[in-house]
C-alpha cells in the first residue's frame, strides 16, 4: 500500500484507484525498469557522485521502456493531410535552426519520456553483494556481547512516544465490533510498544583511508581512489555494526580529516609515505586497540615514493599489518605502463611475500573498480576461514 | 428531470423511429480515471502487461494538461457496454446516449463489424475479462518472468493478424495433395499398364511433406501458436487470447472515420428532433457537439491533422442530404474506412472542408503540398493498411527450425526500422525458441537480414 502511495502520486483519490490497473502494470514497467538499471548497476554507481553526500540513495535517470512493434524506417519526409486556410507552396513551419535530427520522429511520444528512480544504497549493496557473489566477511575479533533495546510485544501502559497507534486502532475496532454504540477510543484500547534489553554481539571494526595526495594526483585519480573506498566500506558496512572510519591525507606529511574534508583535500609536493602510515599507527595506538578492532587499511596513491623512504615506509607498513587484518593498496593511475611496477606497489608486494593479508589494485578506469572490491572481499572471506 | 437517465428512454423511442436498429445498450457512469484506463487499455477489463503501464502514465500526463477529454466508450455487443464519465454535465450526457445509439446501430449492421462480431462474439467485455483471468492464473503459476515473455511477443504483434482468414482456423494439410498423373501420352499409357505392381505416385510411401508454411502466412499470432517448436499450451492459449482481441479490434480501427462520423450525425439528428429536452440543455448540448466535430482548435488556422469525427460528420451530412438515410444506410452497412473515403469524399466536399495533403522534413518544415483529391485520400488510408502495421509475412521454415519472415518493402515502400525489428526478434525468439531471421531492406534499398544480436 504505502509503496503504491508513494509511486502513484496524487492522482489516488478513490476507492477505485486501489484497483487501478494502470498503476499497476507501471509499477510493474518501474521494477522492469529496476532490474535493467540492476544489471547495469556497477557502470551506474561507480560514474555516480555519491560520496561524502549526505543522502542514503543514488538518484538515476532513466527513460520509459518502449515495447517494440515492427515499424518502417523513418521516411525522409513525413507526410499528412490538414484542413484549413492554406494553399499549396504556403510554409506551415519553418525549420528549425541548427537540428536536424528534429522531432519529426514521429510516434517516438512514448517512449521519449524520462524520469528518475531512486535507489537505496543499502540496496545497491545488497544488489552487488549477490551479483558479484561477494560473501559476507568473518570478523576475527570482538565477539563480547553487547546491550541493546528491541522492541518487543506490547503493553496496555506505556510512555505516550511508545503509543502504537496501528495496534490501538485494530483494538478499538475490535471492540467495536462486539458493542453496540461503543465510542470510538477508550483506554483500554490503547497499546504500547515494550522494549526489551537484549544481550547482541558486538563486533566492531575501523577502516583506515589513507590517501596520497601530493602534486602528481590528479583529480581523476583522487575520484577513482574516493569511489573505491565508498563502496569498500559499504561492504564493510554490511558486516560491521560499528564500523569507524578514519580518513588520513598525506603528501610529505600526514593529516587526519573529517569525511567532508578528506574528499577535497589536494595538496601539492612531494610524497613520502611513511608519514600517512606512521599516523595510521599512531591512531590504531590511541583510538583503536586491536584486540577490540578488526583493524582494515586501504592505501591510494599513484605509486611513487621517494626511494629515500622506502626503509621508513617499510617499517611503518609492516607494523600496521601486524594490528589488521588486511592491508590494502589501490593503485590509481591512468598512465602506468606496469601496473603496480612502482616503489610503493613493492612495499606491498614485499607485504604479502611475508603472508601477511594485503593486495595490490591498479584501478585506471571505473570498471576496475568493482574488480578489487570483488578481489579484496573474495580474500577476506577466505582468510577468515582459515 | 434532472438526470440524463430520466431522458434515456425517450431518446431511444426517437432513435428507432429514425430507423436506427441495436442491440441494447448497457449505460454506466463511471469515474473519469476509469474512463482514462478504458481508453488506454482499449477494454475495460485487459490482461495486464507492463506497456499499458507507460501508455498509462502518457494519458494522465496528458489528461493532467488538460488535452484529452474523454466522454463515453463504447462496446458492442449483445448487450453493448457505454461508459460514460460521471462528471460529464446533464447536457453532455444527453448528447453522448445519442452518440452511443449511432454507434450501436453502427456496430451492429456494418458489414466489417458484423465479421468480427459473429467470428469473436458479442461478448467482448467479458471475453476479454476472461482473458485477463487466465493470464493472472498463469503468472500464478508460471511466474510474471514466463508470462511476461510471451506477452511481450504476443502484444508485439497484435497487428499481425489476416481478417481474411477465419478467427478459427484449420492446421494447414501436412501433406501436399497428391499429383493427378496426366497420362498425356500413348507410350506412358501403355508403360504404366505394363506392370501392375509398379507403385503409383499416389502411394502412401511417396506422399510429399507440404512447405511450412505452404504460402506466404501473414497471420503471424495464428502461425507462431500453431507451428512454434516447443509452445506449451498455456502459452498458445496466451498467444490465441491477444488474436482474439485483435480481430475484435479490428473493425474498430478500419471503420473509425465511418463510424465516428456516423455516430455524430445521429446525436446531431436526434439533439435536433428531442423536442421534449429542455432548451437549455438543448443549447448546451450542441455548443459540446461543435466542441467535439470541430476540425480545427479554437485559436488555430490550420490543423495538420484530420479530425474524424468532423470527415466522417460532414461526409454522413452531405450524403444524407443528396441520396437519402436509406441510400446512407446501405453505403454503413457495405464499406469501410477505405472504400467509404475513396468513393464519398469528392474533390467538392474536400474543397468545402479545405483540405490539403502537407509534406514534414525531417529539418522540421512543413509545407502544403497540393490538394489533388486521389492525394489526398491515399494520404489519408496510408496509416490504415494492413492494420496499421508494416506488411510481414512468415515465409518458411527450415529444418533446423529456423523461423524465415520476409518484409514486403515493396508494398511499404520502404524497409524497417532496424533496431526495433531486432528487438521484436528477441521477443518472438524466446516464444519460437528457434532462430528467427527478417528480411527486408536498409536505408538505400538493399536488401538486408535482421537476425537478434548475440548479447
Amino acid at each position: 500500500m504505502s509503496e503504491s502511495e508513494s509511486q502513484g502520486g496524487s492522482h489516488l483519490n478513490g476507492w477505485y484507484d486501489l484497483f487501478s490497473r494502470g498503476a499497476r502494470d507501471w509499477l510493474r514497467h518501474n521494477e522492469k525498469v529496476r532490474d535493467a538499471v540492476r544489471e547495469h548497476l556497477p557502470e551506474i554507481v561507480a560514474g555516480a557522485d555519491i560520496v561524502g553526500g549526505a543522502s542514503r540513495t543514488v538518484r538515476v535517470p532513466v527513460k520509459m521502456l518502449e515495447h517494440y512493434h515492427f515499424r518502417l524506417l523513418n521516411p525522409s519526409k513525413q507526410q499528412g493531410v490538414g484542413q484549413g486556410a492554406a494553399k499549396p507552396g504556403d510554409v506551415l513551419a519553418q525549420p528549425s535552426q541548427g537540428d536536424t535530427s528534429g522531432k519529426g520522429a514521429a510516434g517516438s511520444g512514448e517512449g521519449g519520456i524520462e524520469f528518475t528512480l531512486e535507489f537505496k544504497i543499502d540496496d545497491i549493496v545488497d544488489w552487488l553483494w549477490e551479483e558479484m557473489q561477494l560473501p559476507n566477511l568473518k570478523a576475527r575479533v570482538g565477539r563480547s556481547e553487547d546491550v541493546d533495546w528491541t522492541r518487543e510485544g506490547w503493553d496496555k501502559r506505556g510512555a505516550r512516544s511508545r503509543l502504537d497507534r496501528r495496534r490501538s486502532m485494530r483494538e478499538s475496532i475490535k471492540r467495536r465490533a462486539i458493542q453496540t454504540d461503543a465510542p470510538s477510543f477508550t483506554d483500554e484500547d490503547l497499546r504500547f510498544r515494550q522494549l526489551n534489553r537484549r544481550e547482541q554481539p558486538s563486533i566492531q571494526a575501523v577502516v583506515f583511508l589513507v590517501m596520497d595526495v601530493s602534486g602528481s594526483m590528479t583529480d581523476r585519480d583522487r575520484q577513482l581512489a574516493k569511489t573505491f573506498f565508498f563502496w569498500a566500506t559499504q561492504g564493510l558496512k554490511r558486516q560491521y555494526k560499528h564500523l569507524d572510519t578514519v580518513f588520513v591525507a598525506h603528501t610529505t606529511e600526514a593529516w587526519e580529516f573529517s569525511e567532508e574534508e578528506f574528499f577535497k583535500v589536494a595538496g601539492t609536493g612531494g610524497t613520502v609515505a611513511s608519514t600517512g602510515l606512521e599516523k595510521v599507527n599512531e591512531i590504531i595506538e590511541e583510538r583503536f586497540s586491536p584486540s577490540r578492532y578488526n583493524i582494515y587499511l586501504f592505501y591510494a596513491s599513484d605509486g611513487d615514493n621517494y626511494t629515500e623512504d622506502r626503509q621508513h615506509a617499510e617499517a611503518a607498513l609492516e607494523k600496521v599489518a601486524d594490528s589488521a587484518g588486511y592491508s590494502g593498496y589501490i593503485e590509481v593511475s591512468g598512465t602506468g605502463q606496469r601496473p603496480l611496477a612502482t616503489e610503493t606497489g613493492a612495499l606491498f608486494r614485499n607485504l604479502n611475500a611475508d603472508g601477511k593479508p594485503a593486495g595490490s589494485f591498479a584501478i585506471s578506469k571505473v570498471e576496475d573498480i568493482w574488480d578489487a572490491v570483488r578481489h579484496f572481499f573474495q580474500h577476506q572471506a577466505k582468510e577468515s576461514n582459515v | 428531470m434532472s438526470s440524463w437517465r430520466d431522458y434515456q428512454p425517450r431518446i431511444e423511442t426517437l432513435a428507432k423511429s429514425l430507423g436506427l436498429s441495436y442491440h441494447p445498450v448497457d449505460f454506466e457512469a463511471v469515474p473519469s480515471s476509469f474512463m482514462m484506463e478504458i481508453s488506454v487499455y482499449g477494454l475495460p477489463v485487459r490482461m495486464p502487461h507492463w506497456s499499458f503501464g507507460t501508455r498509462y502514465i502518457y494519458q494522465l500526463i496528458q489528461h493532467r494538461m488538460g488535452n484529452s477529454r474523454l466522454f463515453e466508450v463504447v462496446f458492442p455487443g449483445n448487450p453493448g457496454h457505454a461508459y460514460l464519465a460521471n462528471n460529464n454535465s446533464l447536457a453532455e450526457n444527453v448528447l453522448v446516449t445519442a452518440h452511443v445509439l449511432g454507434h450501436a446501430d453502427f456496430s451492429r449492421n456494418n458489414m466489417v463489424f458484423r465479421n468480427s462480431q459473429d467470428q469473436v462474439g458479442e461478448h467482448i467485455v467479458e471475453q476479454a475479462a476472461t482473458h485477463a483471468r487466465q493470464i493472472g492464473r498463469a503468472i500464478e503459476e508460471y511466474g510474471v518472468q514466463r508470462v511476461e515473455a510471451v506477452l511481450d511477443a504476443a502484444l508485439a504483434l497484435e497487428q499481425h493478424i489476416d481478417m481474411h482468414h477465419r478467427l478459427r482456423r484449420e492446421r494447414y494439410p501436412e501433406y501436399l495433395p497428391p499429383k493427378t498423373e496426366h497420362i498425356d501420352s500413348a507410350f506412358r499409357k501403355r508403360f504404366t499398364s505394363l506392370d501392375p505392381e509398379l507403385p503409383s505416385s499416389t502411394n502412401q510411401m511417396h506422399r510429399q511433406r507440404a512447405p511450412l508454411p505452404p504460402h506466404p502466412e501473414h497471420d503471424l499470432l495464428w502461425f507462431v501458436a500453431q507451428y512454434a517448436p516447443e509452445l506449451e499450451g498455456w502459452e498458445r492459449d496466451i498467444f490465441l487470447a491477444v488474436r482474439e482481441e485483435s480481430f475484435y479490434f479490428y473493425p474498430v480501427f478500419a471503420t473509425q472515420i465511418m463510424n465516428e462520423g456516423w455516430a455524430s450525425y445521429w446525436h446531431a439528428r436526434l439533439l435536433r428532433e428531442a423536442d421534449f429536452l429542455p432548451q437549455g440543455a438543448y443549447v448546451d448540448a450542441i455548443k459540446c457537439h461543435s466542441d467535439v466535430v470541430r476540425p480545427i482548435a479554437g485559436d488555430q488556422q490550420v490543423a495538420l491533422g484530420v479530425n474524424p469525427y468532423h470527415l466522417g460528420f460532414s461526409m454522413w451530412d452531405t450524403i444524407i442530404e443528396r441520396d437519402g438515410i436509406e441510400a446512407a444506410r446501405n453505403i454503413m452497412r457495405q464499406d469501410d474506412d477505405f472504400s467509404f473515403i475513396r468513393n464519398y469524399l469528392t474533390a467538392e466536399m474536400a474543397e468545402k472542408l479545405k483540405m490539403f495533403r502537407y509534406d514534414a522534413s525531417s529539418n522540421g518544415e512543413i509545407k502544403v503540398a497540393e490538394t489533388d483529391l486521389n492525394a489526398l485520400h491515399e494520404s489519408l488510408l496510408a496509416p490504415k493498411y494492413n492494420f496499421g502495421a508494416p506488411s510481414i509475412a512468415a515465409t518458411h521454415v527450415h529444418v533446423d527450425g529456423t523461423l524465415d519472415l520476409q518484409h514486403n518493402h515493396a508494398v511499404d515502400g520502404r524497409g524497417l526500422d532496424a533496431e526495433r525489428g531486432r528487438k521484436v526478434l528477441e521477443y518472438l525468439e524466446r516464444v519460437w525458441r528457434r532462430p528467427v531471421r527478417m528480411h527486408t531492406v536498409d536505408e538505400r534499398g538493399e536488401a538486408v537480414e535482421l537476425r537478434v544480436q548475440a548479447a
